[in-house]
């Protein structure tokens, strides 16, 4: 049994389900992420662990205790929010210590959590000021020492990055991530952004209509997608999903027939799988002088790399290549991948098949 | 970037005298009421309505609220004053407290059937309240409370809940829910969430609330006539009765002051709180 166990949950409201049977389960000090797209039912199931609603079925444990049904203080968790829920009327150490002062902890001691916490987050200057007079970076500060004061059991993170510019995000990430390592407090943490998955999670739960479509290590998450919408949903710019037909014990797609391992040939021959989706990442493949023939349609230049879109007879590929580009929208290129960079899913389910 | 005009221009000129115009409109009745007041008969008689008194006298002011007649009493305005204050603090106080405690439950815990009950509510703001005038004295005289203050305070306490929970509900529910939950997180239950997170964000509407319940109640006729006996009788019934009492000579300067002794609670809650009154009433989420 591990630090946090998550059995078989379901939630309706009316007709509508909204989690369809999650299994989740991770050991103590590990950093969970629930990812997905909206309305997948990751921040109901985070307001389920937290106590804010109810399971419809299902148990919730932390460690060896059963909290499905316990009421929300009674959990030993702390939660930060999107909108970091700071308590306007309160200064930043008042906001720190209200958990602490809710559970009856002696005046000084909260002093000194407040203090220990403003260390670590670095916010002593602050302690003195109302929310209202902070920038958004510092409010998610706050929002995080208020949920470290407490040392709870299991930290929830509720998409806490969301409301931060894109530079800031950057760097709260990194200093969620330090903290995480820091503290070792068992973590769920949701969102709905790839990368932070990526960055942050040390197993990561992809979760799609109420259901949990693969749950694993980033590593496994990104090299072995179990389904086609884990490998569109993680990756940036997205995997390249071709349409294509089972040839001979090969793998075509308008008739041009594509790489493929002898572990897919294999895995295929034990498959009845009528159409197939042949996936293959944006980083697998190079421009080279040959291979399959096509014609650059676009280039998305980032800096270190760019983003090149060539139309070939099996469709729109979307490459990253290193660097500046020397090729002009236009012209004739080729573009050349390894089988072991690509991925088969059953065209109909969507399942892996190798 | 916000330059004060430079110089007055024509159309802030209209404006200006507009402005002007209507306000000495609506202040002219309060100046013939103020002065009024302070002449004798004498002057009155023989001056404008307008004119300015010859001289500040405050006889007709200590008449209106100790000696003038009501009826068959001759001791001015000052007994139903004082019912009038010993109902109106706690009623306002009642029904403001409840209309907290419902709008904090209507916007932050609702449960099934609480959007009913709230329309329901919603329906006691826009009814006449005469309708409720003769169910009303039977209830109060089952309880053996009719004829007294401990009766009107009910009264109007259960003719201002619907009101003061509309009002504490709606500025509730731009309270963000996420607040809530943290508190709960945090080990704060119902009412410690209610003291501690949600009551010190609500001074606006608190104010807006007070100074409407504290207006209605204050300035209630109907209630006050039919629900209060001899001796429990508000102050809009001893002016009433005051104005009405006749006697060889029409008293204009004393029924001019005890009108405004009527007035003063009222007015001077708007002047002390006016200010959070437009600034409650306009104030939209608060943000956190």
């Amino acid at each position: 049994m591990g630090a946090l166990t998550i059995a078989n949950v379901r939630k309706t409201f009316g007709q509508v389900q909204i989690l369809k049977g999650i299994d989740i389960d991770i050991e103590a000090g590990e950093f969970l992420i629930l990812v997905g797209p909206s309305g997948c039912g990751k921040s109901t199931l985070l307001n389920i662990i937290a106590g804010l609603e109810l399971p419809t079925e299902g148990s919730v444990s932390v460690g060896e205790r059963d909290i499905t049904y316990a009421a929300p203080k009674d959990r030993d968790i702390a939660m930060v929010f999107q909108s970091y829920a700071l308590y306007p009327n309160m200064n930043v150490a008042q906001n720190i210590a209200f958990g602490l002062e809710m559970r009856k902890v002696p005046k000084e001691k909260r002093d000194e959590a407040v203090q220990r916490v403003a260390k670590m987050l670095q916010i002593t200057q602050l302690l003195d000021r109302k929310p209202g007079q902070l920038s958004g970076g510092q409010r998610q500060r706050v929002a995080m020492g208020r949920a470290l004061a407490r040392d709870p059991k299991l930290f929830l993170f509720d998409e806490p990055l969301s409301n931060l510019d894109a530079k800031l995000r950057v760097e709260m990430r990194a200093e969620i991530k330090l903290l995480h390592q820091r503290t070792k407090t068992t973590t769920v943490y949701v969102t709905h952004d790839q990368v932070e998955a990526m960055t942050l999670g040390d197993r990561i739960a992809v979760m799609n209509g109420g259901v949990v479509e693969q749950f694993g290590t980033p590593d496994d998450i990104y090299a072995r997608p179990a389904t086609k919408f884990v490998a569109e949903f993680i990756g940036s710019p997205a995997m390249n999903m071709l349409p294509a037909v089972r040839a001979g014990a090969g793998v075509t797609a308008n008739g041009v027939e594509l790489p493929t391992t002898a572990a897919q040939r294999e895995a295929l021959a034990g498959n009845k799988a009528a159409k197939l989706t042949y996936g293959m990442r944006p980083e697998a493949a190079q421009l080279s002088s040959d291979g399959l023939a096509g014609t650059l349609r676009f280039t998305e230049p980032t800096g270190p790399e760019t983003y090149a879109t060539v139309e070939t007879p099996v469709g729109l590929l979307t490459l990253r290549v290193p660097g500046y580009m020397t090729a002009k929208v236009g012209d004739a290129v080729h573009v050349k991948w390894n089988a072991e960079a690509t991925h088969l899913f059953d065209g109909d389910t969507g399942k892996r098949i190798g | 970037m916000n330059r004060p005009p430079s110089s007055l221009t024509w159309h802030r000129i209209v404006l200006w005298t507009a402005l002007g115009l209507f306000a000495a409109w609506f202040l002219t009745p309060l100046y013939v009421m103020v002065v009024t007041s302070l002449k004798d008969m004498d002057q009155i008689r023989n001056g404008n309505l307008l004119s300015l008194p010859g001289s500040l006298n405050f006889a007709s002011w200590s008449k209106a609220w100790s000696q003038a007649c009501t009826g068959t009493d001759c001791g001015g305005l000052k007994p139903y004053f004082m019912n009038s204050v010993m109902m109106v603090i706690p009623a306002v106080a009642i029904s403001t407290t409840l209309g907290i405690v419902n709008g904090y439950v209507l916007s932050k815990w609702r449960f099934r059937g609480s959007e009913v009950m709230f329309a329901m509510l919603l329906f006691g703001v826009f009814m006449p309240m005469q309708v409720v005038l003769l169910p009303m004295s039977q209830i109060l005289g089952y309880f053996g409370i009719a004829s007294s203050i401990v009766g009107l305070v009910v009264m109007h306490v259960l003719a201002g809940i619907p009101s003061t929970t509309l009002f504490f509900r709606n500025y509730y529910i731009g309270l963000p829910d996420e607040l809530i939950k943290a508190a709960m997180l945090d080990g704060a239950g119902f009412w410690r969430i209610l003291w501690r997170v949600v009551l010190p964000l609500s001074t606006p509407i608190l104010v807006v609330t007070l100074i409407w319940q504290f207006t209605n109640i204050w300035n209630d006729f109907l209630y006050g006539i039919v629900f209060s006996g001899a001796d429990s009788k508000p102050v809009t019934a001893g002016l009433n009765n005051l104005a009405n009492t006749t006697s060889s000579v029409k008293e204009y300067n004393v029924d001019m002051a005890a009108a405004l002794i009527a007035a003063l609670p009222t007015l001077f809650v708007y002047v002390v709180a006016g200010k959070y009154f437009v600034r409650g009433l306009t104030a939209g989420a608060v943000k956190g």
